[in-house]
């Protein structure tokens, strides 16, 4: 079992978001959850990594049977959480080779050093197969990235930091099908049977490239239907109101 | 990149290191409060001629007469207890020229510091100041062969006369301002640098400046003079241990570029909080000469500094970069002078101001153009970053250009480091504190870039220090 999310609870101002939300997702498999605006997608990434605006009123995330919420968010991030953001955030003046490094660093025990020439060679290669210019390095986190530059630097971070969860908000967002590919092809080539994915998405489209093994529709902060990769295309044909108004009857 | 992670620090002053003392017995102590009386005892103590004391004497008058900047800089100065400061301690030797020669208790002060291991590493000359004199000055045999002369003020004072005098209080008046009268009535220590004319110095001359005693006043003078095509870097350090009571330093920076000179006058100035740190520096820039300030303070519990240039000769250039940052309890008020007195004339003001906690920061600037000149140049850009909503900026830019042969451009910005930008990067598994430090070293990041690399690798690491420190 590697990533367990039981009843959860969480609020943003008092207003209750997430409404008993249960899921497993065995080691190795990826799961995607849809489901219309305001379903409460991008609330469920933001509790997972920890975000101060949501306090969490019940419930739990585990990790290998660990709590995920008793962590602070850094620390999340260290036992193996990633969270591909859909609105990554701007770092001015910290270059993107810098900021990798210092993520990994993080990673070492104290008085160890991340090797210097391995970290460059490690960055080079995935940053070749991502399609991603090596004068990126030297670049801002971020800064003047276009939005398909910012999808594919999540991604690269995502291939450098090798976690064992990795949630990925809305990726496709602002993608086109080309950029859209590359990040898919990226996201493939992490599939392991020791890693997990959650892919939130809006849209089946990503899901044509990143192939779930089972699909979830959230609505009102809650899981209201579960099923196969079949389910996101009938939920492309039919619309949410399908699944959201099979829930109210 | 790795090759930096190797270097060691420049000077090795967090506040951890830096915070400790000695209990020194002083040979020469002028008591507390400042009469004719204490000039008499600093003038005695150092057998200085008869000018030099009725220089100091007229010095204390202005002084007196002057009020307390408070209307226009702050309140915090009237704190300060002139009558409860000890205005000259000294333990009774000249400078060594060796480190063995030196006292034990400054000899492992200095050690502490890590200054002579520095010295044999990568610097050209050393002076190290404790208290009111210089324990240790030294050059370079191969740079003192070459004519260059680095000593402290006091032996520049009574060995080279007709050059020191011929400089001495012309770029900074003694009535400039309160607390350069001040200076001028008890000043000591500090350096004396002369550069003969065409002599480039390669590597830095260093000076450090280390306050042990509690209640004390460290009132160093220091005076550059680099000859025509003649090229220094200077870099200070200072430090002081934490007291209950405050300390007081308050010193005199003059520099004169003779035609074709270039100065680079670095500071890394990271006192402890209790340390009112009041000073004055301006150089002087002859036709085509270039003066660049780098400034970084970092410490203090205020700090009131605004270098400048004035650029008296045709094409002569002034620079000032200068980074802040203030911390909780404490208030930079920095900026910097540029006073354009030539056609062709070029300024370049960069500041960096960060605010943290309740830390204060204020960014004060003069450019001055008259209308007789012809085809000046000034760039003024200042950026604040605040950190968490309680921290204060100001900006006062004055700019006076008269005439419209002159290009001026201002820029200003103010930014905070957001909560998204923290959350980002403690998601990626960077702690709180590692975060700030982060953001705020991408901040002064171009800055820093125009350091010497032992500079900016110890900048870096005391901004880390800061950050860890007011995270909670």
């Amino acid at each position: 079992m590697s990533l367990e999310i039981k009843d959860l609870h969480a609020s943003v101002d008092g207003t209750e978001i997430l409404r008993g939300l249960s899921l497993e997702v065995p080691a190795g498999e990826v799961h995607a959850i849809m489901g219309p605006n305001g379903s409460g997608k991008s609330t469920l990434a933001k509790v997972m990594a920890g975000h101060d605006d949501y306090q969490v009123t019940g419930g739990d995330v585990l990790l290998d049977g660990q709590s995920l919420l008793a962590m602070e968010i850094d620390e999340r991030s260290r036992a193996g959480l990633f969270l591909a953001f859909q609105y990554p955030a701007e770092i001015p003046g910290v270059s993107n080779a810098n900021f990798l490094r210092a993520a990994l660093q993080a990673r070492l025990p104290d008085g160890e050093e991340i090797d210097a020439v391995a970290f460059y060679k490690d960055m080079y290669a995935k940053m070749d197969s991502l399609g991603i210019d090596r004068k990126f390095t030297g670049r801002s986190v971020n800064e003047g990235f276009s939005g398909g530059e910012k999808k594919r630097n999540e991604i690269l971070q995502m291939t450098m930091l090798e976690p064992r969860v990795a949630v990925l908000d809305e990726t496709d967002s602002g993608l086109d099908i080309d950029a859209l590919k590359v990040v898919a092809d990226g996201v493939n080539a992490m599939r392991s049977p020791g890693r997990t994915f959650l892919v939130i998405t809006h849209y089946q489209r990503l899901l044509d490239y990143i192939v779930p093994d089972h699909v979830h529709v959230l609505s009102d902060g809650r899981i209201i239907k579960s099923g196969d990769k079949s389910l996101a295309l009938e939920l492309e044909e039919k619309g949410y109101d399908w699944v959201t108004g099979e829930d109210a009857a | 990149m790795s090759d930096q992670t190797e270097t060691t620090a420049a000077i090795d002053i967090d506040r951890s290191t830096g915070d400790f003392h000695y209990d020194v017995e002083y040979e020469h102590d002028a008591g507390r409060g400042l009469t004719e009386a204490t000039i008499d005892y600093i003038s005695d103590v150092k057998g200085e001629d008869d000018w030099v004391r009725e220089f100091r004497k007229r010095a204390l008058k202005t002084f007196e007469s002057k009020p307390m900047p408070t209307h226009w800089a702050s309140g915090d100065l009237e704190n300060i207890d002139f009558d409860q400061i000890r205005y000259y301690l000294s333990g009774g030797k000249g400078a060594a020229r060796s480190w063995d020669d030196v006292p034990d208790e400054m000899k492992e002060t200095f050690e502490r510091l890590g200054i002579p291991e520095q010295e044999r590493k990568y610097l050209a000359g050393v002076e190290a100041q404790f208290d009111s004199e210089a324990a240790y000055s030294n050059v370079k045999d191969a740079v003192a062969e070459q004519g260059v002369i680095f000593v402290n003020s006091s032996e520049g004072l009574a060995e080279h006369p007709e050059i020191f005098r011929k400089w001495f209080g012309k770029v900074i008046p003694t009535g400039d301002n309160k607390f350069s009268a001040l200076n001028s009535a008890v000043f000591s220590g500090g350096s004396f640098i002369y550069v003969p004319p065409g002599v480039k110095v390669k590597h830095p001359l260093q000076a450090y400046f280390r306050i042990n005693a509690e209640q004390f006043g460290q009132f160093e003078r220091t005076l550059i003079i680099v000859d025509e095509g003649a090229e220094v870097t200077y870099m200070e350090g200072c430090t002081a241990p934490k007291f209950e009571t405050s300390t007081l330093h308050s010193a005199v920076v003059e520099l004169v570029a003779m035609k074709g000179a270039k100065i680079q006058y670095i500071t890394v100035q990271n006192w402890s909080a209790n340390v009112f740190n009041l000073v004055t520096k301006r150089g002087l820039a002859h036709e085509d000469a270039e003066i660049r300030w780098i400034d970084c303070n970092i410490g203090s519990r205020l700090t009131m500094k605004y270098p400048g240039v004035i650029m008296k000769g045709r094409k002569a250039r002034g620079e000032v970069i200068s980074i802040a940052l203030a911390n909780d309890g404490q208030h930079q008020d920095t900026g910097a002078k540029m006073i354009h007195a030539a056609d062709e004339t070029s300024s370049n003001v960069v500041s960096k101001s960060i605010s943290v906690g309740e830390g204060r920061s204020t960014y004060r600037g003069q450019v001055h153009i008259p209308k007789h000149l012809k085809g000046c140049k000034n760039n003024t850009e200042c950026d604040a970053l605040l950190i968490n909503a309680r921290s204060q900026t100001d900006t006062y830019p004055a700019i006076t250009v008269r005439g419209n042969q002159h290009a001026t451009q201002h820029e200003a910005s103010v930014s905070q480091v957001s909560e998204e930008q923290i959350f980002y990067m403690q998601q990626r598994g960077l702690s709180e504190a590692e975060a700030m430090s982060l953001s705020v070293n991408g901040f002064v990041n171009d800055l820093v870039r125009e350091f010497p690399m032992e500079y900016s690798v110890e900048l870096k690491r005391l901004i880390d220090l800061e950050m860890e420190g007011s995270v909670g």
